[in-house]
This record gives C-alpha cells, sequence and structure tokens, in this order.
C-alpha cells in the first residue's frame, strides 16, 4: 500500500481532516495499479463523513450566450465563434424545468445564467423566477450569475436562494491561461460575500484545461481552503469554436485519480458530478466515481449540452443502495 | 425563448411550422451535409442538440432543458427533441 493512502486513512478516514497539497499531488499521480484502492478509500471516507445519501440537483440556462467575458472552455462567451446564440428562458418555461427536475427526485435546482454578473433585468427576471417556482415547485432554489455585489448578495437571500454558484474554474496560478478579462481573486471577493451571507456556498471547476497535475493539485488545496459547502467536479467538454476546442478530453483513471484526490482533500464537502462525465468516464466509470468519493450529480442535460436521461442515473443510485437525498433533509 | 425576454410573436409563429423537406446542412457544424456522412458530428449529437438549420444552414435559437431542448429557425420553424 502506498504510503500516501496509509497516511490518508488515518488523517482524513481517522480524523476527518483532509489531504494537503502534497499529499493531493501524491493520490493524483499514484501508479494505476493503486488507484483502486484509492478510489475505495475515498469511498469509506465518503460514507463515513457524508453518509450514503446522493444529493441530485438539475441546472437550466436562464440567460444563454453572448457572453462578455472569455473563459477558453465555454461556449457561451460572445468572444468566440461558436454556434451558440444568445437566448433568454422565459418564466413560464423556468418554472416547466423546475417542475422536471423535481419530478426525478432532486432536492436542487440551479437557475444559470452567462454573464460577468447580472444587471437590473437579469435580478429582475431572477426575482419573479424564484417567486414562481417558490409558488409552484417544492425544490431547493440556487443560482448561479457570475460575479455579484453586496447589494446582489443581500438581494439573492432576500429571494430565498439558498446556494450560489460560482467557479474558480481552475488553481490561481493557472487561471489567467483560462480567463483574461477578470481575475481569480474577482471571482474569490464573490464566494466571501456569498459565504458571509449566509447561502451555502458552491465551488468547483473544470479538470482538462491544460493545467499540469501539480496544479490539479493546486486547485484541490484552495478548494479546501475555501471550504465550500459543494464542490461541482466538471471535465473539460472540448466546445466547437472556443480555444480550447481542440483540447483532448481527460483520460478516464486521470479523472478517477482526481475524484479520490479531491475527496481525501475534502472529506466532508459534496462533491458532485457535473459536465464532461458522460464523454470522460462512460457509463463504467461514472459507476466507479459513484464508488470513489463522489455524493452528488447533475441529472438530465446541462446548459448547452445533454446529459444521460436521469432515470440512468437514478437506476444506477438504486443498484449502488445509495439513497437519494430527500428534500426535507436539506431544509 | 427568445433574445429579448419574453415570446416575440416571431417566436410563436416559427414555433407552428413543419419541417417537411430532407436536411442539406450538417444540424452540428453547419457544413454541406449532402457531400457525405459526418460521423463525428453524428456522435457528438448524441449528446448535444443541433445548433444550424438542416435546411437553410441558419444558426438556430437553442433552449437546452433538463428534460430536452427546444431549437428554433426564424424560417423554418421549431424543433424539439
Amino acid at each position: 500500500m502506498p504510503e500516501i493512502l496509509d497516511q490518508a486513512r488515518t488523517q482524513v478516514l481517522g480524523d476527518g481532516v483532509g489531504l494537503d497539497q502534497a499529499g493531493v499531488l501524491a493520490v493524483l499521480t499514484l501508479p494505476d495499479e493503486h488507484l483502486t484502492a484509492a478510489l475505495q478509500l475515498a469511498h469509506e471516507v465518503r460514507m463515513r463523513w457524508c453518509g450514503p445519501e446522493v444529493e441530485v440537483e438539475g441546472i437550466v440556462s436562464l440567460k444563454t450566450g453572448g457572453c462578455p467575458e472569455d473563459c477558453h472552455f465555454c461556449s457561451q462567451s460572445g468572444l468566440f465563434t461558436s454556434p451558440v446564440r444568445s437566448v433568454w428562458l422565459d418564466i413560464p418555461s423556468l418554472v416547466e424545468a423546475a417542475k422536471q427536475t423535481a419530478a426525478t427526485g432532486a432536492s436542487e435546482f440551479c437557475i444559470v445564467a452567462a454573464v460577468r454578473g447580472p444587471d437590473d433585468r437579469l435580478m429582475k427576471q431572477m426575482r419573479e423566477g424564484v417567486a414562481a417556482i417558490r409558488a409552484e415547485v417544492d425544490i431547493q432554489v440556487a443560482a448561479s450569475l457570475g460575479m455579484l455585489s453586496q447589494e446582489q448578495v443581500d438581494d439573492l437571500v432576500e429571494m430565498g436562494v439558498h446556494r450560489y454558484n460560482h467557479n474558480l474554474e481552475t488553481c490561481r496560478s493557472y487561471f489567467p491561461n483560462v480567463v483574461t478579462t477578470h481575475s481569480w481573486e474577482e471571482r474569490w471577493e464573490t464566494l466571501r460575500m456569498v459565504r458571509e451571507s449566509g447561502m451555502e456556498v458552491c465551488c468547483g471547476g473544470i479538470l482538462g484545461l491544460g493545467e499540469t497535475v501539480e496544479q490539479r493539485a493546486e486547485f484541490a488545496a484552495q478548494l479546501a481552503e475555501l471550504d465550500p459547502h459543494e464542490v461541482p467536479l466538471n471535465f473539460l467538454n472540448p466546445r466547437p469554436g472556443t480555444p480550447l476546442g481542440d483540447r483532448p478530453v481527460v483520460e478516464g483513471k486521470d479523472a478517477l485519480r482526481a475524484i479520490a484526490a479531491f475527496r481525501l482533500a475534502m472529506p466532508r464537502t459534496i462533491l458532485r458530478y457535473a459536465g464532461g462525465r458522460e464523454i470522460t468516464l462512460g457509463d463504467l466509470g461514472t459507476r466507479d466515481g459513484l464508488l470513489g468519493g463522489i455524493n452528488a450529480v447533475i441529472v438530465g442535460n446541462y446548459l448547452t449540452t445533454l446529459g444521460r436521461p436521469a432515470t440512468d442515473d437514478l437506476k444506477l443510485l438504486d443498484e449502488l443502495k445509495m439513497p437519494v437525498k430527500a428534500l426535507s433533509a436539506t431544509l | 425563448m427568445t433574445d429579448a425576454g419574453d415570446p416575440t410573436d416571431e417566436d410563436r409563429t416559427t414555433r407552428s411550422a413543419v419541417l417537411t423537406s430532407a436536411a442539406t446542412w450538417c444540424d452540428r457544424c453547419g457544413a454541406d451535409a449532402t457531400a457525405g456522412p459526418h460521423p463525428g458530428c453524428a456522435a457528438a449529437r448524441v449528446l448535444e442538440p443541433p445548433r444550424y438549420c438542416g435546411h437553410c444552414r441558419r444558426r438556430m435559437k437553442v433552449q437546452v432543458l433538463p428534460v430536452g431542448w427546444a431549437a428554433v429557425c426564424v424560417e423554418h420553424g421549431e424543433r424539439r427533441g
């Protein structure tokens, strides 16, 4: 057994203290023959510190495309020659999307907008949309609207948004290679305000942007320092027309190593499968990740791409004897 | 679905249109689809909605929902999947 896994068994599983950056790097560079052991340990950690339940979430894009930012992975940037056109979702369709999500048994519904930060029109749409959902659908509402002012943070709290997603996307040292129109520190400032407001912090990123394995470890350590309630883990799905459109997808074993490593860095967080798992891991890898530290999934479609049918994921959770976290358990 | 808020009359009109003729353009990359198959695009389309109208090559307004998607061509109407 590699020394790092022995250390993790004592420190993370036993004491609930996550691995530091060096420890995460050691897990990320484990030889293939030790991957199964790493995943098994990460699963034990998840079961001990989080329990068997899986949090299920659906997401929808309220405002698609036309974003002024240049996140190099994103097909919704207006600065690239992506085929994604700008579209707004009307309130009745938003409520219908929340109903579709609730019908899967999900406890979370996240409303997302492709913006630098919300303007008055978007905040008005949010206010009306969240109110309409809360009136008709039994589900927790989360939001992801880019960088916020303190006033906007306060407004979202007042609307009843209980969790806010704002991904750091990648580690601090690599961020300027991925985004040039705003800084990692600006994102951190929004996260600070969200935390202080009492909303739950949801912050993760995307693996496979061209970062080194050392930078992947740096990212895990920086997320652990932030200590978010939830970490959505995406794997790059290269989008036509974006600067990263020709990058290779993350190799399946590297993705699984990352899942185990991020779990061992953050034993108590909600670690969510997000975009890209279908092309990176496929069905078998999805199962391996759920048995290797993942305890939350986005079901159904993503913002501009499609996911596995929700029924496939729910059937898998049933097979794995992993109960879906009930809405009542989140309130 | 609109790029300016609530649905416009134009949206409502195009939603009622029906597609009848064979596609000429690849609905993923917008290239000529009559010269031969696009196996890469066909594979990718399993996990992507269409982006181009197969009849006129216009980029469509596409809304992905938790279950399904809707794509609107201003000339040829709406497709759902």
